[in-house]
């Protein structure tokens, strides 16, 4: 599933990353605990509704450079210019994660574990 | 190659910033870049953990042909029982500390499952220090 389907779907805005969304996704993990996310050995796209410096610092250092916001969380604009240091695509969605994790399971994107 | 940061208590927008700096460093030297998550992964923990729990503290880090060797060592509480530190769900993290998506006693336990030597001595009322060593090969 490409990143502009998974916009689609998800009904999201794109804070950044715009010239990637043709990238295809297959897999996917969500978490608000940094700390889970920091244990990942693969590097899937990242669902949270952890909205903060952290969670880019985080994908950073887990090496994740695809990130959906939920449920009306926008990334700020520090947020958003230490994740254009490191290419990474910002996605936002006013739906919860819930209804985001089973969208985007249902139109087959894979969980890790 | 020697390289110092200072980190500075409760300052949760500048953590990661020495571990940034060494993922760029290592990046640029063209070590793996398997080995560079490990390293970068373990030495984002400590970080997190002296500025979460700590009252400030020093990121050492040399860089060799084969190797990193890294200390983080902080002014502190201290940790009167290290191995129960170790355990996996151990956490003494106050809430703004889980706030920022941490603080559920992951951090030693992911330390150690990410470097090849991993040494923590600490002393109530003085502080921790934390020693890490990843091989590049």
């Amino acid at each position: 599933m490409t990143l502009r389907e998974i916009v689609e779907k998800l009904n999201a805005t794109v804070y950044l990353g715009q010239s990637r969304l043709d990238e295809d996704v297959t897999t996917a993990f969500a978490s608000d605990l940094m700390s889970d996310v920091l244990t990942l050995k693969d590097t899937p796209m990242l669902i949270t509704g952890l909205c903060n410096v952290q969670t880019i610092r985080t994908c950073d250092m887990a090496t994740l450079d695809i990130v959906v916001f939920v449920r009306n969380k926008k990334p700020t604009p520090d947020m958003v210019e230490l994740a254009e240091d490191n290419d990474m695509v910002l996605i936002a969605t006013s739906y919860s994660m819930f209804k985001t994790c089973g969208l985007l399971f249902d139109a087959g994107i894979q969980p890790l574990y | 190659m020697h390289q110092e940061y200072t980190v500075i208590e409760g300052d949760f927008t500048n953590a990661g910033t020495a571990s940034s700096s060494v993922k760029k460093t290592l990046k640029q030297l063209g070590v793996a870049p398997q080995i560079v998550k490990r390293v970068v992964v373990a030495l984002y923990e400590a970080e997190v953990n002296a500025i979460a729990h700590a009252y400030g503290g020093k990121v050492l880090v040399d860089i060799e042909a084969d190797k990193i060797h890294m200390v983080v060592a902080d002014k502190g509480p201290g940790i009167p029982d290290i191995a129960q530190a170790m355990q996996e769900g151990y956490s003494t993290a106050r809430p703004e500390v889980r706030d920022m998506g941490f603080g559920a006693g992951m951090g030693l336990p992911n330390m150690q499952k990410n470097v090849d030597v991993l040494n923590v001595t600490s002393e109530v009322g003085v502080g921790t220090t934390v020693e890490m060593i990843v091989n590049f090969v």
